[in-house]
């Protein structure tokens, strides 16, 4: 298990290897130039060529790269932000504590309300309940973030007062911003739950310990969910991933400094060093939570533990 | 209805049970009667679709909800009608008083809990022991059934399918139930398993000394260990009687056509013979005698009149409107 984790992060290497390459060949080819905008409209262009030769951005594409490599993997140094001069990893852990704070919470919300909603739904196939959660989870998959976050600020914060429309401070501050990320995850969660349980409560093993005179809701747990819970932690990490996508759009409607909103507000300011840094350490958590999702199935498999020893 | 006999453990009275499918109505038992004695072993066969594991699930109440609806019917277990009983009652009933060893030993154990968990669940249902001892005794349940105790805690998929038939066994037998039903316990196993396996249970049998239903296709297995047997056709019974006497004297030719089917040991054949005609379809099953399409003594009666049973010879029934050794029906 050991070996077989250190292996895992061994291969972290060349995944982040080939993401920062792709992203730098995006951020290169993006139209802009970072010194214009640092300098302003009205600036020479002898004092933008000036900065452009400070920035390093006239040496070729290749060289920028390597560049970029050196300072990362020699000095862990991950460049400096043009606009505010900080280090990029400072802005970074600046920003890490908001958007975790609201990703890890909106994934809590999904798991504590999408899977009771699954298995419900599975033993009771085809009930009232079952069917009405199948078409909100349908409207949940298919609402588009912005529009149910500007929903719900309409409704608790300017209708009714209930609820603060931005911050992340307080408990309060992180309801509406944590609900509305956890809307589509939570509609995700529930039918992969659903689907998964309903194959397992199938199964002939349920049925024998239906035999051996079992409660219905301790064979539905210890039994069914226990079983079905692969695919469901399988979806749980993937929806972490789309949740740390989903966070730049509703940092930016929440007002929350969190990554999201810095790499938007970099990327309009053609900060480079800035997002690059930003996908980097979004790739590194996504590689982190994959590799937990990973360790998680030898738990909950002993076919899969078998394999990693 | 009031229950008089006491030497009778079990006792189905016209049970009939339907599956829903596909907005078809399957009946897959229909007006089922039969009894079984207090330390009695009965034989249970049928080809495929005659409606055995149903009514087995039936007696434990453990059909598949969704699909499946008892229509009719009455079953006494130790004189109290089960269909009658509470869910919190049945749960006490199962494993402790009735106990099942499935059809699939492949598929019939929780692939993520270990033999062990799986025996001392179990146990602890019906009995308020310390861990420790539900522990050892799930390891004397093991090794009863020839696994080494070392193994409580290896999970299914580190067993042989014989080697997880025998956790099963050891399973269906750990709270010393009254009634054991075996569905086919040895059809997913190979020959050489098959006979251990069957060893084991006709000794535990008379060890634990409880009555069994051994559901089979194997007129062989019934011979070697039942007392009695009961020859079910397209959802209903159509000989009972003892091993001794139905195999002796059968009287319906559905029995007739399963004794032709048994390949004889001295001719060196490759196939089975099969009976004759297509398994009805249980959707639509024949008018009158379900067999008729494939009876080759059916007459005109047949196809319009369904046969009631009748006693050919004390304890023996038959369901026939024609009496094979006789010669002449009893319309
Ligand atoms: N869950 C179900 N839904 C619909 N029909 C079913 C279901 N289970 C069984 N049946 C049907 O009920 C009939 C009786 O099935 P049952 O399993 O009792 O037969 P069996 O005698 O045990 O056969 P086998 O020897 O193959 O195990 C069959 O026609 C079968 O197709
Ligand atoms: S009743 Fe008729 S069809 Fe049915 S088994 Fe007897 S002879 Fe054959
Ligand atoms: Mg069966």
């Amino acid at each position: 298990m050991f070996k077989y984790i250190i292996k895992r992060l061994l291969m972290l290497i060349p995944i982040l290897l080939v993401v920062t390459f792709v992203i730098f060949t995006l951020l290169y080819i993006t139209p802009g130039d970072p010194a214009k905008m640092i300098l302003g409209q009205t600036a020479t262009e002898e004092a933008v060529a000036e900065l452009r030769a400070e920035l390093g951005l006239d040496q070729p594409f290749l060289i920028q790269y390597l560049n970029y490599m050196k300072d990362l993997i020699f000095h862990f140094d991950i460049g400096t932000s043009y606009t505010t001069g900080q280090p990029v990893i400072d802005e970074i852990m600046n920003c890490l504590p908001a958007t975790l704070k609201l990703a890890l919470s909106s994934i809590l919300i999904a798991v504590v309300v999408g899977v009771p909603i699954g298995v419900i739904s599975a033993v009771k196939q085809y009930s009232i309940f079952d069917n009405i959660v199948m078409v909100l989870g349908l409207a949940g998959i298919s609402m588009p973030v912005f529009w149910l976050g500007l929903l719900l600020i309409i409704l608790f914060s300017v209708r009714l007062g209930i609820l603060p429309a931005s911050g992340y401070s307080t408990w309060q501050q992180m309801i509406l911003p944590a609900v509305t990320l956890s809307a589509q995850s939570i509609a995700v969660v529930a039918r992969m739950t659903r689907s998964s349980m309903l194959e397992e409560i199938r199964k002939d093993y349920i049925r024998t310990v239906r035999m051996k005179g079992q409660t219905e809701m301790r064979i539905t747990i210890f039994h069914g969910l226990r079983n079905a819970l692969i695919p469901i932690v399988t979806v749980i990490g993937t929806q972490f991933g789309s949740l740390l996508g989903g966070a730049v759009m509703c940092e930016t409607i929440f007002s929350i400094p969190g990554i999201g909103r810095l790499m938007v507000d970099s990327i309009k300011t053609r900060n480079f060093p800035i997002v690059q840094g930003g996908v980097l350490f979004i790739a590194i958590g996504f590689a982190l939570v994959n590799l937990l999702v990973d360790i998680i199935y030898a738990f909950l498999d002993p076919k899969i533990k078998a394999q990693y020893k | 209805m009031e229950h008089t006999s006491n030497e009778k453990l079990l006792d189905i009275r016209d049970l009939s049970v339907e599956y829903h499918s596909n907005g078809k109505i399957v009946k897959a038992v229909s007006n089922l009667n039969l009894s079984l004695k207090k330390g009695e072993t009965l034989g249970f066969v049928g080809e495929t679709g005659a409606g055995k594991t149903t009514t087995a699930l039936s007696i434990l109440r453990i059909l598949p909800e969704l699909p499946s609806r008892i229509t009719s019917g009455e079953i006494w277990f130790n004189g109290e009608n089960l269909l009658l009983k509470s869910k919190k009652e049945m749960q006490q009933i199962r494993g402790k008083e009735i106990s099942m060893i499935f059809q699939d030993p492949m598929t019939s154990l929780d692939p993520v809990a270990t033999v062990g968990k799986q025996i001392e669940e179990m146990i602890g249902l019906h009995e308020k022991l310390p861990k420790k001892e539900l522990r050892e005794k799930a390891a004397q349940m093991l090794e009863q059934v020839g696994i080494k105790r070392e193994r409580i805690d290896d999970y299914p998929h580190q067993f042989s399918g014989g080697m997880k038939q025998r956790v099963v066994i050891a399973m269906a037998l750990s709270c010393n139930p009254n009634l054991l039903i075996a569905d086919e316990p040895t059809t997913a196993l190979n020959v050489t398993i098959q006979a251990q396996v069957l060893e084991l249970m006709k000794n535990l049998k008379r060890q634990y000394q409880m009555s069994m239903i051994m559901i089979t296709h194997d007129l062989g297995i019934v011979a070697e260990i039942c007392d009695s047997v009961a020859i079910m056709y397209a959802g209903n019974i159509v000989e009972y009687g003892t091993v001794e006497r139905v195999y002796e004297n059968f009287c319906h030719p559905y029995t007739e056509a399963l004794f032709d089917s048994i390949p004889s040991l001295d001719e060196d054949q490759e196939e089975l013979k099969v009976i004759a005609g297509l398994t009805p379809d249980p959707t639509n099953l024949p008018s009158g005698c379900p067999f008729h399409p494939r009876c080759p003594y059916a007459g005109p009666e047949c196809a319009q009149q369904a046969p009631e049973v009748r006693e050919t010879e004390p304890g023996h029934i038959v369901r026939c409107h024609k009496d094979l050794k006789g010669g002449s029906g009893n319309e």
